[in-house]
Order: C-alpha cells, then structure tokens, then sequence
C-alpha cells in the first residue's frame, strides 16, 4: 500500500508541475513576431495577376533578374501600411527596387490607397488567398522582405518600417547585392 | 433594471454558495449540524437564482439593450432573432454564465432528488459542489460581469463574427457545456465518496446516470461540432486536432472510461480507486479545457477572449480545484478498501483493458495538444497536428476495438475462452473478409486498412451479445451498449472510408464549364449576387450528377457579412446513402472564371450517424437505468412497508 501512496504523489507533482508551465506561460508577453523559416531559403514558385492596372503582376522569375529587391507585404486595409507609405517612398528614392503583394484586397481599394499614399512599387502581385505570404512565412501585415538578385530571401522585417529601420533595410539591400 | 436583477440573482446565489459550502462540510463532519438542513435548499436556490439571471441575459440580447456591454459588443439590431439569442452565449463572459448555471442546476437536482446515499456523503458532495460553485461565481462577478453596462449607449452594436452566425452554433456550446459542466457533479460524488469514506458500489450506481447524461451531452456537442466545422469552414475536414477540440474530446475520453469503471464498481465492487481518479480527472479536463480556451494561452483558430488577467484568474481557481483533488485523493486513497478480485479473462478485465486504452488516448492528446506550449518555453515553436494525433492514438485505439468486440461476451469475475471461442471467431472472420476485400480491390494507408477491417469486425460483434437472449427481455441498458458499440464501428468506417476513398478537385471554371470529380459531374450554369438579412453573397448554380444519373441543383455561397464585416463560404452537400458531395465556391479570378472546390466524400456521414448513434445507446442505458432504479426502490419501499405492517400486526 505504501508505493501505491508514493505514485499517487507523483500525480500530484506532474499537476503541479503543468500548473507551472501555464503560469510561466500566461506571464510571457504573447510573441506576434515569428520569424520567418524561409530567410536563406529561395522564394518558393509563384506566380500572381496584377492588384492594380497600371503595374505588372509579380511572379518568381521577376524576383530573380538579378538586381536585388525590397518584398513589401501590404493590404489597403492595413493601417500600419499606412503608416510605414513615407519610409517606403523614402526607400524608393534612395534607389530601392520595391515589389509588393497586396493581401485579401480589391483593385480599387488598392487603387484608393496608392493614390492616398503614394506608388512606391514597381510590380504589385494580387495575392488573395494568402498563398505568397503563407509560403515565405509571413505572419501579418505589413511585412518586408529583401531578395537577392538570384531569388533568395536573405532578410525579414515583421511589423511597419519606421525611420530607424530605412538604413538597416538599405544596408540590407547592398549586402544582397554584393 | 433587467441586467441588475441578473447581477443580483448571481451574488444571491453565489451568497448561497457559501452557506452551501459550510453546511456541507460541517454535516460531512456531524450530521445533526443546524447548517445542515438548509443546505439542499440553498442548492436548489441557487439553480433558480442562476436560471433567473442566464435568462435575463438571454432577454437582454433579445431586446439588444445596448446599455449593456456585452450586447454591444456582440449583437448588432439588424441580427435575425436566432442569432441574437445565442450571441448570449457566443462570448466570454455569456459562457461562463451558461457555465455557472449548468453547474448551479445540476447541483440543485441532486440536492432535490438524490436520498440514496448517506446523508453525510451527500453533505459532502454538495459542499464540494459549492466549493467549485462559489470559485466560478467569483471569477464571474469579479472579473467577467455580463451585466456592465456602458455609458454612453452606442448607436448601434458590433455584431457576431460571422462564423458563429450559424444554427449549429446556436446549439452546439450549451450542449458541450452541460457535458463538461454536468462532470461536476462526477467530481463531487467521488470528493464526498472519498471524504466520507463511502466508496461503495451504491456511490458507483448513484453517479452513473450523471456520468452518462453529460457523457451523452459531449457525445452529441462533439458530433454536431464536427459537422459544424465540416460544412461550415468550408475545408471539407471534419476533425483538426485543434487545441480546442481537443479540450472537448479529453473530458469525454474521461468519462468514457469513467462510465465503464463506474459500471464495474456498480455490479461487482471492484476497481474502487481506479474509480474515483477518474471521477477526479473527468471534470478536470473540462476545466482545462476551458482554461485552455479561455485564456487563450494556445492559439487556435477557437481562442475568443485573449486576456491573461482573467487566464490567471481561471488558473488558479483550477490550480486549487484540480490541486487540491489530486491531494486528498493521494491522502485518501490507502483508506479504500481493495475491492472484489477478478482473473485476467473476464469482463472486469476487458474492461481494465479498456480502461487503460481510452486513459492512454487521453495522456497522448493531453501531451500533443501541451506540447507546444512546453518547447515554446525552451524558446522552439512546433505545432502538433494529424501526423502525431492519428498513428500514436491508433496504437491505443485500435487494441481497444478488438476488446470492445470481445469484452462484452464475457462473463463477470472468470471467464473461460473455450465459451465464446465461436462468436470470436465469427468476428474474427468479419474483420478479415472485409480487410481481404478492401485490400484487393483498393489501393489504401495501412491505418484505413485496419480502420475498414476492425468496424465490420466490431459491427458484427457489437449485436452479438443479443444472442440466445429473449429478445423482448432484453434490458435497456444492454441494447444501449449495442447501439452505441454498433455508432463506433459506423464513425470508424466513415473515418476509415473518407480517409482511403475522398477525391478532391480545385479547379477554375467559367459558367458552361463542366468537372468531374470521382463519380460526380458538375456543370457550373452561372454565378449571381444574392442577398440576406445582414449579407450578401455570390452564389453558384451548379448542376450534378452521380454516374451520368439525374442532375441535382447545388447552390453554394460566398457570404460577404457586413456587422462586423467578415466572409464565410456557405458550402453546399449532396448527401447520398454512401457518401457527400461538397461544392465550396471561391473567389473569381482575374479572367472571370470562378474557383470551384469539390470533394467527393464517401461514407463521411457515417462517422456522424455513428456519433448519433453512441449517443443514442447512452440514452437508452440511461433510460434503462432510471427506470430500474425507481423499480427497485418501489420494491424496497412496498418491502419496508409490508415488514413494518408485519411487525403492527406482531405487537398487536
């Protein structure tokens, strides 16, 4: 009887143990920012119509043409994408190649939005069910990625593009480039 | 005024509470206690004062009084009334008042009804209910009020997401909820059974009926959450292994095994402790469950309220709850008496066998559905799903089949395997002849094998102990294990088949178009705008047919909502006996044509018949039970009277 009482013990201390665990993990700022498995890794094949008349859709071969590039993940019904419109147009005139995919979004919002903001794409893919963004590993909107001229993603950054974050991305870029 | 009634009922009741609790423990100690005598009266009127305040809640969202924020938050005027009811309880804080007066009434009804076991057991089971009670009662009024009300009154309220704005839905969260909820008071009898040391076969027959009611609850809430998943998220799959889930399928392993240890206890006085662990943790899977959802510590696509306040509120009521049974369980547990021995070979022992499958079950979904949340610890994000969940379940599962077909031909205490070396064999020769067929003909996973092979194995068998019985004499209680045994053999199959045989095709599709899709053609005619109450949608209208036969117009719908803004595809089924078609319209592409989806289903209805089904014979056996209970204490009762008129007419 007497090791039965000390496996009954055990039972408790594994309670106690997994009550633990969940407030060790209640008490964790809850992490949005999941890195993406895919930097280092080619851009996986796509290929995606036009968002807006007056520029090209965007497809894999066009990430691979050689010149390094800005993949900015965006949606008109994004406001941080609002919000990071001046550092991208900043980046732009600072010589960035900038490509984007628009997420869940009609061409007119898209239209709207750009004529708020400002242009700062040279292509913008019309992703609508997500698949692009899912397939590099992007877990929200805004997202921006920089590839190289052979089609790799060689850096990731989650969240809007603040003032700070233009040299890193530059930077960024030259290294892709070199 | 209404909302402050139902404030008021709710701190009445929880005041009752704790009369309740003490009376409960000091009668538990002294039976002749005053407390004692109000303590079933405090228990009933907390079941009414909790009704009391669920239904004004319920007229709030009716009339959608948006002075109360709950409302505002989750109703919207232009909602159809349906809808609006069950926005009452489509939320955190509506949940957990549908909670605490499921807990509440439950505990009101033994309180009325149940004199069979000591008194001082039952004072301890119901301050063990008061216990749990007066925790939710307190996370409720102090940290989720559903009654605040908001100043000032917006124009208009924000609606229901539009995936809950669903019939299913409507049902489908009270019926869990009296399953999780309704285990309380399996908690409690074990705590009052143990307390008192009053582990008896009678404590084991007063419980079962609870037991098996909520069992029947989480039977029909799991079914109809599956088929709500199925054709309402439109992914043609009908269990995730979702977190959530997963937090509904654990307390129903429990109770599974629960019922059939209780029934052991109940005939044959045997596996007491084993009894009462389980009693323990049955409910406390509910309460994980409902941590796990509520604090939203895992992310699943179920997670409504994200707030680690309230999760740390949850956590620690279940720290002290769950806690604290496992300690005096491990305190109490050398004071049960060993019960009644059995050899290996006999019904206790397939039933033990049993047992240990659905526990190991429990253990493997427990750890999958925690794991990521012990390596995100250690700084490493996994995610679980099918490809653990199916062949490391299966392992447990599929040796639980073979008992559940045989288990129930032998006889209690010993058995010798020369009696039913017949109808084993009978089985035996079912499951081949139907593995044998599906191997030569398809080309499928060995897990499907298996799955195909055992049901018709298990569907033979589960009749078999029917045989050389009078039909007509037959108790409730057995034809509802046949039934429910013949709904698991049925689920498995329909698993089994859907898994081995769906043909699933995407496809881009202008009107005119034709697809086929296994047996099925389908013509899409054309794609039009149609509107609803608080929606609008493009619908499909799509021509089928099976095998060249008559064509059936399928209508599915891409639903835009409007308050709060949000899609849903409305799929459209066309059942047959042997399978469903499943049309999901998508989004059209930038040339005009349409993305259809179809997949080709066969037997899928089965695994929800079979859910039926299982529910169905629990419904029986308890029907059966009831009935021979009330039976025999008439029988008891006409006996006492006819020897207290013997004993008048000897002192005469």
């Amino acid at each position: 009887m007497k090791r039965l009482r000390y496996s009954l013990w055990i039972i408790v201390g594994l309670a106690a143990a997994l009550f633990g665990l969940f407030a060790y993990q209640l008490t964790q700022p809850k992490d949005e920012f999941v890195e993406s498995a895919m930097v280092g890794e080619p851009m996986p094949d796509f290929e995606l119509p036009p968002a807006v008349q007056d520029r090209p859709g965007l497809s894999r071969a066009d990430l691979a043409d050689g010149t390094p590039k800005l993949l900015n993940i965006f949606a008109s019904w994004c406001i941080p994408c609002a919000a990071e419109a001046p550092q991208l147009a900043a980046l732009e005139r600072r010589g960035a190649n900038i490509v984007g995919v628009a997420i869940r979004d009609r061409p007119e919002d898209v239209q709207r939005f750009l004529a708020i903001y400002g242009n700062p794409f040279s292509r913008i893919g019309r992703d609508d069910i997500s698949e692009v963004q899912l397939s590099i590993g992007s877990s929200g909107v805004p997202e921006t990625f920089v590839i190289d001229g052979s089609g790799t993603i060689t850096y990731q950054h989650i969240g809007d593009i603040r003032d700070r974050d233009v040299p890193t991305l530059l930077e960024e870029l030259r290294k892709a480039g070199g | 005024m209404i909302a402050e009634i139902g404030l008021a009922a709710l701190w009445l009741a929880a005041a009752l509470a704790v009369l309740e609790l003490l009376g409960g423990f000091l009668g538990a100690r002294d039976e002749n206690n005053e407390l004692t005598a109000l303590v079933r009266p405090a228990a009933v009127m907390q079941g009414v004062l909790c009704g009391v305040s669920f239904l004004a809640l319920v007229y709030l969202f009716a009339v959608t009084d948006l002075s109360v924020k709950l409302v505002a938050a989750n109703s919207h005027s232009m909602k159809p009334l349906a809808f609006k009811l069950s926005g009452a309880w489509a939320n955190h804080e509506g949940s957990m008042l549908l909670w605490i007066t499921v807990m509440a009434l439950a505990g009101g009804l033994i309180a009325f009804i149940e004199r069979r076991l000591p008194e001082k057991t039952m004072m301890a089971t119901l301050g063990t209910q008061a216990f749990v009670g007066l925790g939710f009662y307190l996370f409720i009024l102090l940290a989720s009020n559903p009654f605040e009300r908001l100043s000032p009154v917006p124009a208009d309220g924000n609606g229901l997401n539009p995936l809950l704005q669903d019939m299913g839905v409507s049902f489908h969260p009270p019926t869990l909820y009296i399953g999780y909820v309704g285990l309380s008071v399996a908690f409690s009898f074990a705590l009052g059974a143990l307390l008192t040391r009053q582990v008896t076969p009678e404590f084991a027959r007063v419980m079962r009926p609870w037991v098996l009611g909520s069992w029947i609850f989480l039977t029909i809430g799991i079914t109809a959450g599956s088929y709500w998943a199925y054709y309402e998220l439109g992914w043609g799959g009908w269990w995730f292994w979702d977190p959530v889930e997963n937090a509904s399928l654990m307390p129903w392993l429990a109770a599974t095994a629960l019922l059939h240890s209780a029934s052991v206890l109940a005939a044959r006085d045997a596996l007491r402790t084993w009894t009462i662990m389980l009693g323990v943790v049955a409910f406390s899977m509910s309460m994980v469950g409902t941590f796990l959802v509520r604090s939203g510590i895992l992310t699943s696509v179920h997670a409504f309220a994200v707030d680690p306040e309230r999760g740390s509120f949850i956590l620690a009521l279940l720290a002290l709850y769950i806690g604290g049974a496992l300690v005096v369980f491990a305190m109490r547990a050398n004071t049960i008496a060993e019960g009644q021995r059995f050899a290996l070979l006999s019904r206790e022992g397939a039933l033990v066998v049993n047992n240990v499958a659905l526990s190991a079950i429990l253990g493997i979904v427990l750890l999958g559905t925690l794991y990521p949340l012990l390596t995100e610890a250690f700084d490493v994000r996994v995610s679980v799903g099918p490809p653990y969940f199916n062949p490391v379940s299966a392992i447990f599962f599929l040796p639980m089949l073979v008992v559940l077909a045989v288990g129930p031909l032998l006889r209690w205490r010993t058995d010798n395997f020369a009696r039913i070396k017949w109808p084993v064999i009978a089985i035996g020769v079912a499951s081949l002849v139907a593995l044998a067929v599906v191997l030569v003909f398809f080309d499928t996973s060995v897990l499907s094998l298996l799955g195909m092979g055992l049901s018709i194995g298990v569907a033979v068998a589960s009749f078999l102990p029917l045989k050389g019985r009078a039909i007509r004499r037959v108790p409730l209680a057995v034809w509802g294990m046949c039934i429910a045994h013949f709904g698991v053999a049925l689920a498995l199959f329909g698993v089994a088949a859907d898994t081995a045989f769906q043909k699933e095709r995407l496809v881009a599709v202008s009107p005119g178009d034709t697809v086929e899709v296994g047996p099925w053609e389908a013509t899409l005619a054309s794609v039009s705008p149609v509107a609803g109450p608080n929606w609008t949608a493009m619908q499909g209208d799509i021509f089928v047919s099976y095998q060249g036969g008559e064509q059936t117009e399928t209508l599915p719908q891409a639903r835009s909502f409007w308050a709060p803004p949000g899609e849903t595809s409305e799929v459209a089924l066309v059942t047959r006996w042997n399978g469903q078609l499943y049309v999901a319209l998508g989004n059209m592409a930038e040339d005009g044509r349409w993305q259809l989806r179809l997949w080709w289903k066969p037997f899928v209805t089965w695994i929800w018949y079979g859910g039926l089904l299982i529910a169905l014979g629990g419904c029986l056996a308890l029907v059966g039970r009831v009935v021979s209970d009330l039976r025999r204490r008439k029988a008891e009762q006409r006996e006492e009277a006819m020897r207290t008129e013997e004993a008048e007419l000897a002192s005469a």
